[in-house]
């Protein structure tokens, strides 16, 4: 039950003096129920700026072909495959976090599980247009499905992996929405009581009749908690899947029986690097700092740097495997990521996922906002690069010299990335708008036993073990919003 | 006669609320229904609502996804149009488990919630049936039928007892139509 007092040796989940279950709902409902502010509008105008220009791209892709884009014979898959790879990548920190950590009742969750699932879907959406995109005839794309047709019928192959993509990819979307559209239902149904007029109107018909009975209640919990049983293999088959786009092929620098694990840690890598990207900034300008606390940035950092190394393990044995295998064309992909024309693109790859997250084991570095926001950029622009080199690389010299070509992108290649980053970022703005960013029942949850100020009643009424109370006070000094002076007493 | 139609005790503490349920039902006062801001575990045991079957239910959706698809592609790949890939037979059974495993999770996330949103009666454009409308903010709600035989100033007295920040007598159930 929510009095159960928690142990003092665990750092608080929700900092500040003061907080009720009303000033959670008032913090996290600011930017919804009042107008934007001027950041907002910048923001907002600069990603839609961008993601017009992915509107005009794409539609210059449809109208004169994947022909307007930098690929040949040689080097088939480029960009637009390694976007989407990229964007599926980011896409799997959500649904671990809503997921995977409900499943351990890591409750640090709670207030970042919102906004991730958002970031989650919205990546989701991004990859999925290049992947319509990358037909060059979008009207194609419904050959992908399982449908009865004039030509026999002529099924899809269920022995390629682009078709276990498709369903792959679908299934993760849609249950990743159902995910979190069911967790968002409370909110909505706050956001509701308080509104009025056609807000209410609104927010009335998309929380479904909510009121939060004690059956509803009981019921959710169970639909949440199958809801992120069934997830967690999902998460892990849907990159396994991508990868298998590539590992079941015969392309040296493709043909590898350890993608699947590989790109999941990958994966996880790059998504909590971008929950890390976006929530840095979020919690600063939103005003977020009681709920999304220096424990929770520096929880997402020791992830980045768990998954950042098994991505480092896993590089090394790709290398030794090259190696050791013997086979020649297989050697001359892993030297060529260092001495091809390419080279720099694979000390971005092995620079930026290896070297720079492995600064990431000391503390200072782990809690140091604007290095760990830094480093959370820099994750991604090397992940980037690995799909880039793992795509690119491969193809562009492989087993016949005379059909080696270099790659060079379009301006359409260019404006398709960058445009989706701008498709990418109006949707999280809307988000923040419109939505509550942080699942406000789930922190409510936390406020009687994880908070600072339950703690400090705990500390205030003594009974503590003096070492506990120590190693707490020490935890504490991290955090930059606690109020350190109130504990110099205690 | 008063025109009380519900009766309704406003904590600000989910454990004091608790004992409020307590104390209520030690006095043979019936609950109608208790509304939280958020999920309070152990209240269902205390107002008798029986545990969920959802999980049943997510389990037949979840075999029922499994057999669709692997049915489908069984017919498509073995029955209708087998493909001669190397002599290898047509019921390459493993290439089958990405779509089934696929379709099981489909079919299980979708059927689980939908039965979940028919069953509580939840779907978009519903009129919220809101009793008090800080009962999704930070108020708990205990709702009492005023037609029992219990006089009602027992009930508010025992609410008040029991830590209640504010008790309502309401003349209509609902206050969220207007």
């Amino acid at each position: 039950m929510a009095s159960h007092n928690e142990s003092i040796i665990r750092e608080p989940l929700i900092t500040g003096k003061d907080i009720t279950y009303a000033k959670v709902t008032e913090d996290v409902l600011r930017p919804v129920e009042n107008t934007p502010t001027k950041a907002w509008w910048i923001g907002f105008s600069v990603a839609s700026l961008f993601a017009m220009l992915w509107v005009f791209a794409v539609s210059w892709t449809f109208w004169y072909g994947v022909g307007s884009w930098g690929l040949n014979k040689t080097v088939g898959w480029a960009w637009d495959i390694t976007g989407f790879v990229w964007w599926v990548g980011i896409g799997h920190a959500g649904t671990l976090i809503s997921a995977i950590l409900l499943m351990f009742r890591q409750n640090w969750r709670n207030s970042i599980n919102r906004s991730a699932e958002a970031m989650t879907i919205f990546a989701v959406i991004c990859a999925a247009t290049y992947i319509v995109a990358h037909m060059g005839r979008p009207w194609m794309a419904v050959y992908s499905l399982p449908l009865p047709n004039q030509y026999g019928s002529l099924w899809v192959n269920f022995n390629s992996p682009l078709i276990w993509d498709v369903f792959a990819i679908s299934t993760y979307f849609s249950v990743s929405l159902v995910f979190w559209y069911t967790g968002l239902l409370p909110d909505l149904a706050t956001i509701r009581d308080r509104a009025t007029g056609i807000r209410r109107r609104i927010y009335s018909i998309c929380s479904f009749g909510w009121t939060g009975s004690v059956k509803t209640w009981q019921r959710f919990e169970t639909v949440s908690l199958i809801l992120a049983g069934i997830s967690t293999p999902l998460v892990l088959s849907v990159h396994s899947v991508v990868s298998m786009d590539f590992a079941t092929s015969l392309e040296p620098g493709w043909h590898t029986t350890i993608f699947p694990p590989y790109f999941v840690a990958g994966a996880i890598f790059s998504g909590f690097a971008m929950v890390q990207t976006l929530l840095l900034v979020t919690r600063k300008v939103l005003g977020l700092e009681n709920y999304i606390t220096m424990f929770h940035i520096e929880s997402m950092n020791k992830i980045i740097l768990l998954t950042g190394s098994i991505v480092g393990v896993a590089y090394l044995t790709e290398f030794f495997i090259a190696y050791y295998s013997g086979g020649e064309y297989e050697q001359y992909t892993f030297l060529n990521r260092f001495t091809g024309p390419y080279w720099w693109a694979g000390c971005m790859m092995y620079g930026c996922n290896v070297l720079m997250t492995q600064m990431m084991w000391f503390k200072k570095v782990r809690t140091n906002i604007p290095i760990a926001w830094i480093l959370s950029i820099v994750v991604n622009i090397g992940m980037w690069f690995e799909r880039f080199v793992i795509i690119v690389i491969s193809l562009h010299r492989d087993f016949i010299p005379s059909s080696w070509a270099m790659f060079y992108p379009t301006w359409v290649d260019m404006s398709v990335f960058i445009g989706s980053i701008g498709v990418f970022f109006t949707l999280f703005l809307l988000f923040i708008r419109f939505l509550p960013s942080i699942a406000m029942a789930e922190v409510k949850l936390l406020l009687k036993s994880s908070s600072e100020q339950a703690k400090k009643k705990l500390l205030d009424a003594g009974h503590l073990d003096a070492s506990h109370a120590e190693f707490y006070k020490e935890s504490l000094t991290k955090f930059d919003s606690v109020e350190l002076s109130d504990y110099e007493k205690v | 006669m008063s025109n009380t139609k519900f009766i309704l005790g406003l904590f600000d503490d989910p454990d004091v609320m608790m004992h409020g349920i307590d104390k209520l039902q030690k006095n043979s006062i019936p609950i109608y229904d208790v509304y939280t801001p958020m999920p309070i575990h152990g209240i269902e045991d205390k107002l008798g609502v029986k545990p969920t079957r959802l999980g049943y239910a997510a389990f037949m959706f979840g075999c029922l996804g499994g057999t669709v698809i692997f049915s489908l592609v069984y017919y498509f790949l073995v029955h209708d149009w087998p493909m001669d890939i190397g002599g290898k037979p047509a019921f390459a059974a493993p290439d089958f488990i990405p779509a089934t495993f696929e379709w099981t999770v489909l079919y299980t996330a979708f059927g689980m919630t939908g039965t979940f949103f028919f069953a509580t009666h939840l779907f978009p454009g519903r009129a919220p049936r809101v009793m008090d409308l800080r009962a999704t903010n930070d108020r708990f709600v205990i709702a009492i039928d005023a037609k029992g035989n219990t006089p009602h100033e027992d009930i508010t007295n025992i609410l008040k007892e029991a830590g209640a920040v504010e008790i309502k007598h309401n003349d209509r159930k609902y206050v969220s139509y207007e």
